[in-house]
């Protein structure tokens, strides 16, 4: 009511100005949760955390609680130089991880383009595509550690694989022989090889990224698909020219969450690691706030990195 | 070819003999072409490939429900692949009875309802904040939002543990907030333990910092500036304030969008073990049991004489079978929003 009044009785000028700052007001009253949320309850957990990686942990004897002593880097050396298996785990993990990630946006662009193409069941393939979305969360996983393909290979389930490992879908002697004739390295045999055994995890894991792909496939305009149809394009060229710098801004944000999805999932080797040095003694409660705040600033390096790589590519259909 | 025959038949009617080609070369030179060829085969190759991906999609799932069913002799059984011998329903209902699955399902039920409905209208509130005003600030809070679904979960969990188990509101980290100045005063004897209860995730909940929230967070703000601005500049025209405009206006429009929210922050807080495992730390005592907690072996299931590890297993499986099947039936539900959502081009800014 106020502010209505204000507006009545001001110059022409400045009226715009006030429903531009009320405006502004209301933006920030609409985001007030969050940086309320932010300032009182994350920023404290964030502080506490990056200052226990800091400190020495004492338990309390007698009452409980715990006291906190500051020692620099220590846990850091620690981590760094005295355990055994921090380095190794953490180069290990992060080396599986960037393997894994073009392989999930590619098979997610894949999937996104066939399944965004007019056929028979398309609903009911798009349903059973996002049930790992829906689904497949860190508790079946854990619930079912020992891997689906054991299980199966060890209730009898497996249809008559008997003396191979049936968790080996391909070997990379097979694909070094589909691909002898093309000079491809053995690098990348094994590579292709590892992905199609890993397909089961690659498909649980790209459910997100589908959608988020299917979703760009839809707002591009069908008009820009018939002129290039007209012009005498085919299918293949209007994917790379039309299709592929359509939907690049979307290549970016995918690629990104998945490094984000991939490398905070509590599934992945280094996080599993974490947490079972938080869970070994007192100590190592520091030591794995320590460990995890490295891996950490790995992973926002490693996102840096994508964003600049992936936005040399982009392209913006409007700019605003 | 020669042109059509034109026979007058009567003073009405005429008829036209056209020289037809015959069937044969018809069907010759719409099946036999390239053209054909390669559509068929790349129809084949699609279907395949899709049937294949669902089918590794489908059958752990199909095995693990298969397996539910078998009772121990059928893990013995060579001859036993996916269809059990022996069928028997004691699986559940030991496991019902036993790992008090209707208290978990209720109290799991409640806890996600929550979370999930606060999650949904607090991101969607954020969401159109960062999407639809503009204000100092706005893209330092909206790196803020990415800053949060960045951090691993795992760097905070004996800071967030803390947080939540010596309650404070404090503005500046180790100064004294709210609550230590009421205790100092002696209002209060100790700081509020939120633990073992609700508050934890309904704090988290009601500011967007809960699992995943940036994601939500991001996709609304992405569907809000889908949505055109003069639909709200008629709205204030025809004064209407901003928050009515939200709630009489936005909000009925972005219920797609709201669901598939929705559908995700019910069924990832429903899976959620993180949290669960960090806020609900005496579930033993208290007897406050959530779905994570009836993941063991009922007793009377493994004293069977013919219990082997196999059929263990799969009694854990079925755990986790029965802990799904809710998430299973809602999404059969809202599967269609979901793509509907999905098809109003709603992730996509």
């Amino acid at each position: 009511m106020n502010a209505q009044k204000t507006i009545a009785s001001s110059k022409p000028k400045r009226r715009k100005k006030a429903l531009e700052s009320r405006k502004a007001r209301a933006g920030w009253l609409f985001v007030l949760p969050f940086v309320l949320g932010f300032i009182f309850v994350y920023l404290p957990i964030i502080v506490n955390s990056a200052t226990y990686s800091f400190a020495e942990i004492k338990t309390n004897a007698g009452g409980g609680g715990f006291t906190l002593s500051f020692v620099g880097f220590e846990n850091y050396r620690q981590a760094l130089f005295v355990n055994p298996t921090y380095v190794t785990t953490l180069i290990s993990g992060i080396q599986q991880l960037i393997f894994d990630i073009p392989a999930i946006v590619i098979f997610a662009l894949f999937m996104a383009v066939l399944l965004n193409q007019k056929m028979f069941g398309r609903a009911a393939f798009r349903a059973i595509f996002f049930v790992p979305v829906i689904i497949s969360t860190g508790l079946m996983e854990s619930i079912s550690a020992s891997s689906v393909v054991s299980h199966m290979e060890s209730s009898g389930m497996n249809d008559g694989a008997e003396n191979t490992t049936v968790s080996q879908i391909i070997s990379a002697v097979d694909i070094q022989l589909l691909f002898s004739n093309m000079k491809i390295g053995s690098g990348l045999a094994t590579y292709v090889a590892k992905l199609v055994n890993d397909i089961y995890n690659i498909v649980n894991r790209s459910g997100v990224q589908l959608l988020i792909f299917l979703a760009a496939l839809q707002s591009i305009s069908p008009a820009i698909y018939e002129s290039c149809s007209i012009d005498g394009a085919s299918a293949w060229e209007t994917f790379w020219k039309i299709t592929i710098p359509m939907i690049s801004p979307m290549i970016l944000v995918n690629a990104v969450y998945t490094v984000i999805d991939a490398f905070t999932d509590s599934s992945n080797t280094v996080m599993t690691y974490i947490n079972t040095v938080y869970n070994q003694s007192s100590s190592g409660r520091v030591l794995s706030s320590a460990m995890s705040w490295m891996y950490f600033l790995i992973v926002i390096a490693i996102i840096a990195v994508v964003a600049l790589l992936l936005s040399l590519f982009v392209f913006y259909q409007r700019r605003d | 070819m020669d042109a059509p025959k034109i026979k007058k038949e009567s003073k009405n009617k005429i008829k036209v003999d056209f020289e037809r080609t015959p069937l044969l070369e018809r069907l010759r030179t719409k099946y036999l072409s390239l053209t054909f060829l390669k559509t068929a085969v790349f129809y084949i190759f699609r279907l395949v490939l899709l049937l294949g991906i669902s089918y590794v999609i489908l059958f752990p799932f199909l095995s693990k429900i298969m397996a539910s069913f078998m009772s121990p002799q059928d893990f013995v059984d060579v001859s036993v692949k996916l269809i059990p011998k022996h069928p028997t329903l004691n699986n559940y209902w030991q496991i019902i009875v036993e790992n008090n699955y209707l208290t978990a399902l209720l109290n799991t039920t409640l806890l996600s309802l929550m979370c999930a409905v606060t999650q949904t209208f607090i991101c969607c509130v954020i969401g159109y904040g960062l999407s639809k005003f503009k204000f100092k600030g706005r893209s330092i809070v909206f790196m803020l939002v990415i800053f949060t679904m960045v951090v691993p979960h795992g760097t905070l969990y004996l800071s967030m543990y803390m947080q939540f188990r010596y309650f404070d509101l404090s503005i500046i980290p180790g100064v004294p907030g709210l609550f230590k100045i009421m205790q100092a005063i002696g209002i209060i004897d100790k700081l509020p333990n939120l633990t073992n209860s609700f508050w934890p995730l309904f704090v988290l909940s009601i500011t967007g910092l809960a699992f995943k929230n940036g994601l939500y967070i991001f996709m609304m703000r992405n569907f809000f500036k889908g949505v055109p601005d003069e639909l709200e500049e008629s709205a204030y025209i025809d004064g209407s304030g901003v928050f009515r405009t939200f709630l009489q206006i936005i909000l009925p429009l972005s219920i797609p969008m709201m669901i598939t929210v929705f559908l995700f922050a019910f069924s990832w807080q429903w899976t959620d073990e993180f949290y669960h495992g960090m806020f609900f730390t005496s579930t033993s005592t208290t007897g406050f049991i959530l779905m994570p907690d009836i993941v063991s072996v009922p007793v009377t299931l493994s004293a069977l004489p013919q219990s082997t590890n196999l059929f263990l297993e799969a009694v854990t499986n079925t755990c986790g079978i029965l802990i799904i099947l809710p998430l299973v039936i809602i999404y059969l539900f809202c599967q269609k929003y979901l793509v509907q959502g999905i098809e109003r081009s709603g992730i996509v800014g």
